[in-house]
């Protein structure tokens, strides 16, 4: 057992899409530090509940950080205070007796919200759907050693690869671009020989949906990174845009 | 007697002949056929991947908010095939036989060979997709060891090869969703198989966003929807995995094989409170270079860095030297609570030490790094604990379920057109699954089995009318489904949906955990109906059913968990022997090892649903060896 703290949460809530949303403001008392985020909400909940009103609504899945259905912002940071973690995995040991802490779901307007702190974030299936894979089918494959791939390309395709879809990148940016989010996925195949084949129509057309769903421009903000769980490099927005570059040249 | 279907002839030539005598739908035709496809982990979004390459019309869905959250994804080491590139002995048949052998010889021999044989395909998919597998230096692909085997025959990205393998099968389903070959449907919950003329024909699900019930028709059903673990509420599943869909579809008369088959893994993080929504474990893998211990002597209260090599007790290493750290689940979960029962557990009683001293002063800290950062990592976050400078404490908990609903050969369970793949049938681990083995079926069966055999079944079938969806069972299983909300949002009681689950959660882990025996199985007997009846006298459930209702949602899992958590008892108690994860107390050899009793029970348990509350009717499939040889597992 860690000790245990108070803490004054003020939540957003907010039914559905279309209704206006406002906070409200709960006491969490006697929060045991060695809790995770998502079970002191637990713990609120249960007490909401109890007193006949409609808990929190918030997504999560796996809670060990990797199935990236978790996140609200905190005190104004993605995925609170702790760098490289997500909403999941932050404890409350990382917040101290006292304090009031401002739960928010991801600001944008390309993620409306579902209810409370759960958002919609099919619209980055749909940047997926436009061109994040190579278009092998099941039985075409070759011998999984035929073609070597030079370890340091490899370690730099998982890097990207890491990317659990939470959306933090696009709510952190002022701009609410999602270039880190397409950026990872088109570094991680761009990177391999596998995707060399599809990797100019694979750019322009993740760029192309990214644009069309309404995400903002990069302008170098790197808060994105700053706010990623896995602590995804902006240095693949860079090789995003050479490749977009290159992919232009090549029409 | 069940008939499993399984092909005549030599075990390795079995796949190949009934490949080709498989029916086939020609391509024209595939058009026509629809198939439902419940669940996006590696199983589900392979199946629905491949059936859309292939031509059908093809449907997906899941509960989570995109196919991509699946559980499939927390999964951490590795994914075993029988490549034999470290030129060490590996072979499909010994990944065959390793594989009957972990699973305690309670799996049929048939499925498993075929999984051994496609095994290897499953990696040059995978790369060819674009996954990111731990490479050499001179960019081959790199393996380690898991347990139960004594080869390196486990492929791995990382500590997060589950992610990387999932993320390659949810690019191939929606690369088929942007040709229009599949429908994907996010945040919708399947609540009921719908059977006509006695076969699947569709599904009703829940629109979790709106709360609306729809149906849907398919001329196939394929259950992709995962184990049952949280009906024991903790758990290193994620907090959305249930029973429901496979539940309902056994009180539309799918057979329930062998639930009492459950996987406690040994290295996870330890319960520290009660408020704990869920257990974290840390990858098998760890087991590659972390070695098991407790202080030799109960009561010795020093910090782990302060106890010597000779007050130590490297317990594994000790029983079962030729696998050393590397036993199987079954085995360690179980030493690990014999330590801890004899009052040697350290933390609080309740875990051992996993320690990387040794392997850090080997390899160096960066090398450990490399393996496993991201659980050290994840390690710390949770526990406060440095891992590279202070062993992990690690204690067993709830994680896989191997049994699921009864399948024959080609994955159809007993009722024509249901098929049931990955985690949710029960096919292929016997009574333990061994490490990196759960990735393996998964993919097996979504890639390269089912694609074959649901061709043979629709071949001979006429496609459905879409107005079938207004046939009468549709309606009522509509009906049924929506009563039953309407029921959980009318009782308005004192607890919590949470509190209930917490309550059975307990009384499983207690009774039906680790080690069972008769007098505590019966008491769980006694106790669940009446949890049962409080839940549906007294539960409180806020809201409505026409909105996003996240409480609602648990509320009609928790209801399946507590009917379900008592055929999983019933099962227990009728399996008068212990084997792999199933250890009876009654059934010990003299050095605490499982013992088998396979004059009575080499067979499968499938048991059919009679009606709420009665007691199921058992039907049993034979286990016939003809390769392996049915004897009593040996690590030592």
């Amino acid at each position: 057992m860690g000790k245990t703290i108070n803490l004054t949460l003020k939540v957003w809530r907010q039914k559905d899409a279309q209704s206006p949303g406002k906070f409200e403001v709960y006491q969490a008392k006697g929060i045991d530090t060695d809790m995770s985020f998502l079970e002191m909400l637990d713990v609120v909940n249960e007490n909401l509940t109890k007193e006949g009103k409609d808990p929190i609504a918030f997504d999560h899945d796996c809670r060990e950080g990797i199935c990236g259905a978790c996140g609200a912002v905190v005190n104004g940071q993605a995925h609170g205070p702790q760098r490289g973690t997500t909403l999941c995995q932050l404890h409350m040991r990382n917040f101290h007796d006292g304090q009031t802490l401002v739960i928010e779901p991801w600001r944008s307007a390309v993620f409306p919200v579902v209810k409370d702190l759960a958002v919609d974030r099919c619209s980055f299936d749909r940047v997926i759907q436009a061109g994040g894979f190579i278009s092998v089918k099941t039985g075409q494959a070759p011998e999984a050693n035929a073609i070597p791939v030079p370890k340091e390309k490899a370690e730099l395709a998982m890097d990207a690869a890491q990317c659990i879809g939470c959306g933090a990148c696009v709510a952190a940016c002022p701009n609410g671009s999602a270039m880190l989010f397409v950026a990872a996925k088109v570094a991680h195949l761009n990177l391999l020989p596998q995707g060399e084949v599809e990797k100019d129509r694979r750019v322009l057309d993740m760029v192309g949906q990214m644009d069309k769903e309404g995400f903002g421009n990069c302008s170098n903000e790197y808060e994105c990174e700053a706010a990623c769980p896995k602590t995804i490099s902006v240095a693949n927005i860079a090789r995003m845009n050479k490749y977009h570059r290159n992919a232009f040249d090549h029409r | 007697m069940l008939d499993p279907k399984v092909p005549s002839g030599p075990l390795k030539d079995k796949w190949t002949a009934h490949k080709f005598n498989c029916k086939l739908v020609n391509p024209a035709n595939k058009r026509k056929y629809k198939v439902l496809v419940v669940g996006t982990g590696l199983a589900g979004a392979s199946a629905a991947a491949s059936l859309a390459e292939l031509g059908y019309q093809v449907e997906s869905f899941c509960f989570q908010d995109t196919p991509r959250r699946a559980h499939s994804i927390a999964a951490q080491g590795g994914i075993n095939a029988a490549k034999n590139y470290p030129n060490d002995g590996d072979s499909i048949k010994r990944l065959f036989y390793d594989t009957i052998k972990g699973g305690d010889f309670r799996s049929r021999e048939a499925n498993v060979y075929r999984l051994a044989e496609v095994s290897n395909a499953i990696i040059d998919q995978c790369v060819a997709q674009g996954v990111p597998f731990a490479r050499e230096y001179a960019g081959y692909l790199d393996n380690r060891s898991f347990g139960g085997a004594q080869v390196s025959r486990t492929f791995y990205a990382r500590g997060q090869t589950g992610q990387q393998l999932l993320l390659g099968a949810y690019q191939a389903l929606l690369k088929e969703a942007a040709k229009k070959n599949v429908t994907v449907h996010p945040r919708t919950e399947m609540l009921d198989l719908v059977v006509i003329d006695g076969a699947a024909k569709g599904i009703v699900v829940r629109n979790l966003t709106t709360g609306r019930i729809e149906s849907h028709y398919g001329d196939a059903v394929v259950l992709a929807t995962g184990g049952y673990g949280n009906v024991f509420y903790l758990s290193t599943n994620a907090k959305g995995c249930n029973v429901t869909a496979i539940w309902r579809a056994h009180k539309k008369g799918a057979f329930f094989a062998n639930p009492c088959y459950t996987q406690i893994h040994p290295t996870c993080i330890p319960v520290h409170g009660d408020y704990q929504s869920k257990l974290t474990l840390m990858s098998e893998g760890l087991r590659n270079d972390g070695r098991v211990w407790v202080p030799k002597n109960s009561g010795d209260k020093r910090p782990p860095q302060e106890i010597p090599e000779n007050d130590r007790d490297y317990f594994l290493e000790r029983k079962y030297p030729s696998f050393g750290n590397l036993v199987p689940r079954d085995i360690a979960s179980r030493a690990a609570k014999e330590q801890c029962d004899a009052g040697r557990g350290v933390g609080g009683g309740h875990a051992v030490y996993l320690d990387f001293a040794q392997a850090i002063e080997r390899v160096g800290e960066q090398a450990i790094k490399e393996r496993y950062g991201n659980l050290f990592d994840m390690y710390q976050k949770i526990t406060d604990h440095d891992p590279y400078r202070t062993p992990m404490m690690i204690y067993p908990a709830v994680h896989y379920a191997m049994g699921g609903l009864w399948v024959d050969y080609n994955l159809m369970s007993n009722v024509p057109g249901l098929f049931v793949i990955g985690e949710a049938n029960f096919s292929d681990h016997g009574a333990n699954r061994l490490g990196a083995s759960a990735l393996m079926q998964g993919l097996a069966d979504g890639y390269f089995i089912l694609p074959y055999t649901i061709g043979d079944y629709l071949a001979k079938i006429k496609p459905a009318d879409k107005n079938i969806v207004t046939h009468a069972e549709f309606k009522r299983s509509e009906q049924e489904s929506g009563s039953q909300i309407e029921k959980l949002l009318s009782i308005r009681g004192k607890r919590t949906v949470d509190d209930f689950h917490r309550e059975l959660g307990h009384l499983l882990w207690d009774k039906c955990g680790m080690a069972r025996n008769a007098a505590g199985l019966k008491e769980a007997l006694q106790k669940i109906p009446k949890i049962r009846e409080e839940f549906w006298r007294n539960v409180t459930v806020l809201g409505s059913g026409e909105e996003f209702n996240q409480a609602l949602e648990r509320a009609g899992r928790v209801a399946d968990f507590l009917e379900f958590g008592e055929l999983l008892v019933a099962d227990a108690l009728h399996r008068e022997e212990s084997c792999g994860g199933h250890f009876r107390e009654e059934y010990q050899t003299p050095e605490g090892e499982a013992l088998r009793r396979d004059d009575a029970f080499a067979y499968v348990a499938a048991w059919q649903f009679t009606g709420a509350g009665k007691p199921e009717t058992l039907h049993k499939e034979e286990l016939k060896y003809e390769e392996a040889h049915l004897a009593q597992r040996n690590y030592k």
